[in-house]
């Protein structure tokens, strides 16, 4: 990239980026576009968002979305049973509803001095029907309160981050108007790089060791659930803790119960796996 | 500027609307682009919003930028790419068997000696190094026992990048883990009220509490369920055992699935006749007949099965595989019953669709809708069994 005013991101110093994914979000703040991030758990999606805000140092606003979530809330509140509540008592002065629209999270984004970055999480999670009711104001970055007649319109566009895991199927419209990215799960040479970020004085036998352990677990495709960077992480940190000798990583595979979340998975892997170690041991000796 | 791209992208079922080119265009003119691979990215991430398009991308970006390729230079590269094993994982067992016939350094050798040989770039045939032919060596080539060479050394070009088609796992044509069955079934409900009232109904509540002069009523409804039962038939041994992964996969997923009303699942071997089975083993009987006087007809079933086998065992009385169990009806019958009582039926099959031409399988397709079993094929199974027939 030549342009300097675009290459913007280049990762902060704890989130290892690709190149692809670097690419992406600076194409969607340039182009003033929200970025679309998808893939499978524990990958960062998430973490993408803070880096971002890091590394450009600019704040950022967390619009955590849940199964009830409507695309209302997130511009504004208004709350009526507050006002009618106070109506009973008289102690305030009610016929001025400014005081009953609470701003929501996009709304916050938008009534910034400064350009922030927002981070909508999980959009999956909401309503079929939630992604395409925010359409408008994620296009036009303003919104209508028809209560007090007033329109709130963004100074700065914020950089718009949003994840999703794909539960749910998004709206074409939706989906045309955003910078699409899929994180894929990390190679072991970018994993190297990951791992070392959490833990710079890592030993690096202790890192050789657990990476081949951790992608020949996750080569078995019986696992319901296959481990994740998340899952790596809190498992090199038990090992290092635990002090346990780098030659027995690969053969006992300790502690895998930090690694493999379920119960059917733990089970198959005791079952079959270490089995197998425990007769071929046998017969060595 | 690329225009021709646009078009090779939609032949390739890529749905790239307008507005996105448009995008596109606004990137490119603003000079964002310093090399090709700059543009390989910046337009994936701007046309393409699904990883499983991403498959299709590749093979288009390869198509329409082929001319731009420099020619493959053997290097040491290719030569570590030949050695790896991983590639071996995803040989089947057959062509594994294959390829250890041919001892890799005796390969090696042959390749190094055709490579001196070859002068030029070869497609087709069944020597030389190239693309879609025989020959052992080469890519998109028919020979199991062979070694796909994927472009040439040097730097990593976004031709490669595409050519390595890694993106190739995410198509929605293939099949794939549990989470994306569930998603795939998540679509099979129908909300509808009941139970107890215990939602707030917030805007009656407010019409009805202006309608008070603001004494607070407050009006309850009751909450939306997923009203959709499902009867989950499968067969089980024999030819199915190839597939019998991927029939634990999606039974796992519509067993974990909590959004059903009701999950019921028998088993059966390659046809339903007087006895279906509760376990796998096929011990556990209930007869066809008792399933069907106490199953309500608003279940929605899903058969799974290969539907393949010999035409007796479809057509005649006493045809099961099985001397025992000596079926009264033919089996042929018991599957019409079964489309006759419940109103939503789908039979989903592992086999591909260029072997639904035999004659036992065209025979139950007359009876059942019959879908592949890939994600896709489920996805348009789940929209037959919402819609009425």
């Amino acid at each position: 990239m030549i342009n300097n005013t675009f290459d913007k991101f280049k990762g902060s110093h704890d989130y290892v980026t690709s190149e692809a994914l670097r690419n992406a979000v600076n194409v969607a703040i340039a182009l003033k576009r929200p970025l679309l991030v998808r893939g499978e758990p524990g990958t960062g999606k998430t973490l993408l968002a803070h880096s971002i805000s890091r590394d450009l140092d600019k704040r950022l606003i967390i619009w955590n979305i849940k199964s009830t979530t409507k695309a209302q809330e997130g511009l504004y509140v208004y709350d009526t049973v507050q006002r009618l509540n106070d109506s009973r008592f008289g102690d305030k002065d009610i016929s001025d509803i400014r005081q009953y629209i609470k701003p929501g999270k996009l709304g916050e984004a938008f009534a910034s001095k400064e350009e922030i970055v927002l981070l909508i999480d999980e959009i999956d999670k909401a309503d079929l029907e939630f992604p395409n009711d925010l359409l408008n104001e994620l296009d036009e970055m303003s919104f209508y309160i028809p209560e007090t007649g007033e329109t709130i319109i963004a100074t700065h566009r914020p950089i718009v981050v949003i994840t999703s895991n794909a539960e749910k199927e998004l709206p074409d419209a939706f989906l045309r108007r955003c910078i699409f990215h899929y994180i894929e799960f990390p190679d072991p040479a970018l994993m190297e790089e990951i791992v070392k970020v959490h833990f710079p004085e890592i030993r690096d036998d202790l890192l050789r060791q657990s990476l081949a352990t951790f992608y020949s677990l996750r080569k078995i495709d019986d696992f319901r659930k296959k481990p994740s960077t998340s899952e790596l992480i809190d498992w090199i940190r038990v090992l290092i803790a635990s002090g346990t000798p780098d030659e027995t990583i690969n053969t006992d595979i300790p502690f895998a119960g930090t690694l493999l979340k379920k119960e059917t998975d733990y089970a198959y892997f005791i079952n079959t796996f270490m089995k197998k170690k425990q007769t071929t041991k046998t017969t060595d000796s | 500027m690329f225009t021709n791209f646009f078009y090779t992208l939609r032949e390739r079922k890529i749905p790239v609307s307008i507005t996105e080119w448009m995008t596109l265009m606004e990137a490119l003119s603003k000079g964002y682009i310093s090399s090709l691979n700059d543009f390989y990215y910046l337009a994936r991430a701007i046309l393409v919003k699904s990883e499983a398009y991403f498959d299709h991308y590749d093979v288009a970006f390869q198509e329409y930028f082929k001319g731009i390729k420099t020619p493959p230079e053997i290097s040491e590269q290719i030569l570590s790419w030949l050695k790896d094993p991983f590639n071996r994982i995803f040989l089947t067992e057959e062509e594994r068997a294959l390829l250890d016939i041919m001892d890799l350094d005796k390969l090696l050798e042959e390749l190094e000696k055709r490579l001196q040989e070859q002068t030029e770039q070869h497609d087709g045939g069944d020597y030389w190094i190239g693309r879609g032919g025989t020959s052992p060596f080469g890519h998109s080539g028919q020979n199991p026992a062979g070694f796909r060479i994927g472009g040439g050394g040097g730097g990593r070009s976004a031709i490669q990048i595409a050519e390595q088609r890694q993106f190739r796992n995410y198509r929605q044509d293939l099949t794939l883990d549990i989470r994306q069955i569930e998603v795939a079934l998540k679509g099979l409900r129908q909300l509808n009220r009941t139970g107890p009232e215990d939602e707030l109904d917030l805007e009656k509540t407010i019409d009805a509490t202006a309608k008070n002069a603001g004494d607070i009523d407050l009006i309850w409804r009751r909450s939306r369920k997923n009203k959709v039962k499902l009867l989950l038939l499968m067969d089980v041994g024999g030819s199915m055992n190839p597939f019998a992964h991927l029939c634990s996969l999606l039974f796992s997923a519509a067993h974990r699935s909590t959004h059903f009303k009701d999950f019921q699942y028998f088993y059966f071997h390659n046809c339903i006749y007087d006895y279906v089975y509760k376990d796998i083993e096929r011990r556990d009987t209930i007869s066809t007949d008792h399933l069907l006087h106490t199953t309500e007809q608003d279940y929605k079933v899903i058969l799974i099965g290969d539907a393949w086998m010999a035409p007796s065992e479809l057509n005649s009385v006493y045809g099961a595989i099985y001397y025992y169990e000596r079926n009264y009806k033919p089996g042929i019958i018991r599957l019409k019953q079964i489309a006759d009582h419940f109103s939503h039926c789908v039979w989903l099959n592992p086999e591909a669709p260029h072997y639904w031409n035999e004659p036992t399988i065209t025979m139950i397709r007359k009876i059942f809708p019959m879908f592949e079993l890939t994600i896709e094929g489920l996805q348009q199974a789940v929209k037959k069994l919402i819609v009425k027939r």
